[in-house]
């Protein structure tokens, strides 16, 4: 199972560049999908992406699942009297007409687990399952360790 | 200089109250260079990598740029760790004058997987030390800073860490200058040790 879902992310970033893909399902929209490289497959890896909901029902991203990670999970940073911690989010909110992202230091994919080391220019899938919407898989870039976000203004040439 | 009786009963109740205002800052902020004329001082004793023990008086005079993580983290510390390494190429020249450290609070599994590769990743410059669970305490309990190992079973190796995000301004001479929180850009970072250096 791991060989099969490791020669499907092989077979997905042999022709990568940067996506920046915008995807959507139903009334929802995501893009910027982004993670940082990791050093070995020895640490978790992370997912950020933002997800817009232009529709008027209220949704919520519930769960996550890659071919990259055994354990994806989503988490959310929270500081609190000074002190970092990443409880498990049983649910991400998207509420009707907002935007939401998983960004650093907030909502966030943890990928546990991870198959391979991601590396800074690959792209993985990702698979985002909503409460309302369904699923829908995005691409996702490897940007540098050092990244702090996709630079994708010019997304959906 | 003689007091009288009651010169020195008002005194006496200054002196609680600065007390007491010291205890209650402390209690609401973890930062206490504030508190105290006397200079602060946090210091270490950790080894780095190659097993080489290092304390704050070992930099030469170099401010010091502080951040307490853990490689399993890759939310807060790479974001951190990619701000100082930002700020140290933007400081050119002078960033021979800064060292930024990061000080793992899971020194036994960073270990495991290798610290100097992870921070060189962010910047040559940066030098991770790792000790053993007494000498890394030490460190906290003198920088005043929380960590705490949390048991989740559906967490890597079955815990993470919860810890101080903060990044800590040390002066050359050891005294403790400022906090930097958690998500301040690079610029101002940079801003304030230009005015500094
Ligand atoms: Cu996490």
């Amino acid at each position: 199972m791991k060989a099969l879902a490791f020669s499907a992310i092989l077979t997905l970033t042999a022709s990568a560049s940067f996506a920046c893909e915008t995807v959507t399902l139903g009334d929802l929209t995501i893009q910027n999908a982004w993670s940082r490289a990791t050093i070995g497959a020895g640490r978790p890896g992370v997912l950020y992406l933002e997800i817009t909901n232009n529709g008027g029902t209220d949704d919520a991203l519930v769960g996550i699942a890659t071919p990259a990670a055994g354990m994806p999970m989503l988490h959310e940073t929270v500081v609190s009297d000074g002190v970092a911690s990443m409880p498990h989010a049983m649910a991400v909110p998207v509420p009707a007409g907002q935007t939401v992202a998983l960004a650093p230091g907030g909502y966030h994919g943890m990928l546990m687990d991870l198959t391979a080391a991601l590396k800074e220019g690959e792209t993985f899938p990702v698979t985002l399952m909503f409460q309302a919407a369904g699923e829908v898989t995005v691409t996702v870039d490897v940007l540098s360790m050092r990244a702090e976000g996709p630079d994708c203004a010019d997304a959906g040439q | 200089m003689r007091l009288t009786g009651m010169q020195k009963a008002l005194w006496a109740a200054a002196g609680i109250a600065v007390l007491a205002y010291a205890t209650l800052l402390r209690d609401t902020d973890p930062s206490p260079g504030i508190v105290a004329d006397a200079p602060f001082r946090p210091t270490f004793s950790l080894p780095d990598e190659t097993g080489r023990l290092l304390s704050p008086s070992d930099f030469g005079g170099k401010h010091l740029l502080v951040f307490f993580g853990f490689t399993n983290c890759p939310d807060v510390c790479p974001t951190t760790l990619a701000e100082v390494a930002q700020v140290m190429d933007d400081l050119g020249p002078d960033a021979g004058n800064v060292q930024p450290l990061f000080i793992s609070i899971d020194p036994e599994r960073d270990r495991r997987l290798g610290l100097a590769d992870f921070t060189a990743a962010f910047h040559p410059a940066i030098i991770g030390l790792a000790g053993d669970a007494a000498q890394t305490r030490a460190a906290a309990d003198s920088f005043r800073i929380h960590f705490a190992r949390e048991d989740d079973a559906a967490a890597s190796d079955g815990y993470t860490m919860s810890h101080s995000p903060a990044l800590y301004l040390i002066g050359p001479k050891g005294d403790w200058l400022r906090q930097f929180t958690y998500g301040t850009p690079a610029s101002e970072i940079l801003a304030d040790l230009r005015s500094r250096l």
